[in-house]
């Protein structure tokens, strides 16, 4: 191994975590809110957004992002006079925004999946309990439902974010410049493909050890009732008091 | 030039692309059920060297499970393709020969594929294991079964049954990356819609075909997986 040579490639390929981490999280974002729509549908009872909800999740589930990504990027171009028309041609013109909206349509149906697990774990009796102290609807939903379902849902979504980190991997193939894309160019420069595999998945690992240590945090402070209490010093004089 | 109908496009007349696109599917399936099938062997081995008392194996194992599966595939085909392709053209170079040699893009491809699933069946084939009673285990140790005996009777059939859906999982992963594949040149279904979408400027046609051939693939091996699982659950207790 020539590690001056990994140090190159290193200083070159970090200059692509910022645009990979920028993807990630703009489509994790998107995806999240998309997700819990798509999810309260599943739940809502009427037939006809269960019914899109579910298709949509099956379709998105079963093919390929890299499909995906084609089709929005590529395909899309067939219809060009109409988006024009439509003043959208700018935003499928660009592939930063046909990656992250391919991959936001992607996380959405993983997502929602995962939300409406989450949602359907919150205990019957708390919400029984909200509702007796006289709180309903988008209240009931936002104190007692949504944290709740938040806590239990998360270790799945941890994944689903580590997936998604993985996922902006495939931006490269439609010309985004993110540590793969990088990293695929440097290895047709240079012909040596195990140290740059090497540091390139070196990036990857530690930004989704980073990943798993915060979303372990945020799920450390959700859940202060599983946490042991704070030891009490016993303080023997004070007990004949 | 008149704009031919979409099902002129992907039909088999003579402007259509069916034949093209079927062929390719079989490719798809192939490389993925290639892929799947290493990935099972190597699956095992991890998933065994993860359940062994040697900690310099299990520390491997685990070191194996972490990397694949946190680094994107695509990285792994690259390294496949062009590692593979730097390392055969020094071998050949040793004996003469002149200039670069490429790896067959369907070997690297069912070896990328077979690396990184076997990350996520050794996982599968541990929990799965875990769940056979160990009671069995000792019965058949003390009827004197050698090891391979045991694995063989014992432990792969009750493993595998366990394993199904997991691995119906799995194999849902391996297919949907086979698409990936299609950087090394591999003429697989993503592949040949990205030729013919280029020669017919008609890309929307084309994906929105091949998305609905990954469909159709999916939804009839979901069916097959849960016919196994039903098939391999006979006679077994349920819980609910």
């Amino acid at each position: 191994m020539d590690f001056a040579f990994m140090r190159d490639t290193f200083l070159q390929l970090i200059a692509g975590v910022p645009l990979t981490l920028n993807l990630a999280f703009t489509s994790v974002a998107f995806g999240a809110v998309f997700a819990m729509l798509l999810a309260l549908m599943r739940m809502s009872g009427v037939r006809v957004l269960d019914g899109f909800a579910r298709a949509y999740v099956f379709v998105f589930r079963g093919t390929p992002l890299l499909v995906q990504i084609f089709l929005i990027y590529y395909g899309l171009g067939q219809f060009r006079p109409t988006l024009q028309e439509w003043g959208l041609w700018g935003f499928f013109r660009e592939p930063y925004w046909c990656a992250v909206l391919a991959l936001t349509l992607n996380t959405a149906a993983y997502a929602s999946e995962i939300f409406r697990g989450g949602l359907q774990a919150v205990p019957h009796q708390q919400v029984e309990a909200a509702r007796a102290c006289g709180m309903s609807g988008f209240l009931l939903f936002r104190r007692i439902v949504f944290p709740i379902a938040v806590r239990q849902a998360l270790p799945a979504y941890g994944s689903e974010i580590i997936l998604m980190v993985k996922a902006t991997s495939l931006a490269s193939i439609i010309t985004m410049m993110e540590v793969t894309g990088l990293a695929a160019k440097l290895i047709s420069q240079t012909f040596r493909a195990v140290e740059v595999f090497v540091v390139a998945g070196a990036i990857y690992l530690i930004l989704n050890f980073a990943i798993t240590r915060i979303v372990m945090a945020i799920e450390w402070w959700l859940s202060p009732h599983l946490r042991r209490p704070p030891s009490v010093e016993p303080k023997l004089e004070a007990a004949h008091v | 030039m008149q704009q031919l109908s979409y099902f002129e496009l992907v039909g088999f007349g003579p402007n259509g692309w069916g034949w093209a696109l079927l062929t390719a599917t079989g490719m798809t399936l192939a490389v993925a059920l290639c892929g799947f099938l290493v990935g099972s062997v190597v699956g095992t081995f991890v998933a065994w060297a993860k359940l062994s008392r040697n900690v310099a194996a299990r520390w491997l194992a685990d070191g194996y499970t972490t990397i694949l599966r946190g680094i994107p595939d695509l990285l792994v085909i690259y390294l496949f393709y062009f590692g593979g392709s730097a390392a055969l053209s020094a071998i050949g170079s040793l004996f003469g020969a002149q200039g670069f040699i490429g790896v067959p893009a369907f070997v690297t491809g069912a070896l990328a594929i077979g690396i990184v699933s076997g990350a996520y069946q050794a996982e599968v084939f541990r929990g799965a294991y875990q769940v056979v009673s160990r009671g069995e285990i000792e019965a058949a140790r003390s009827v004197g079964m050698h090891r391979w005996l045991m694995f063989r009777r014992i432990v792969a059939p009750q493993v595998l049954r366990y394993a199904i859906p997991g691995l119906g999982n799995t194999w849902q992963l391996v297919l949907k990356e086979s698409a990936l594949i299609s950087v090394t040149g591999l003429v697989e279904l993503l592949r040949q819609s990205h030729i013919a979408a280029g020669s017919t400027r008609r890309p929307f046609d084309f994906y929105i075909t091949a998305g609905v051939l990954y469909l159709l693939i999916t939804w009839v091996s979901t069916y097959l997986f849960q016919r196994a699982e039903t098939h391999s659950m006979r006679g077994m207790r349920r819980a609910s």
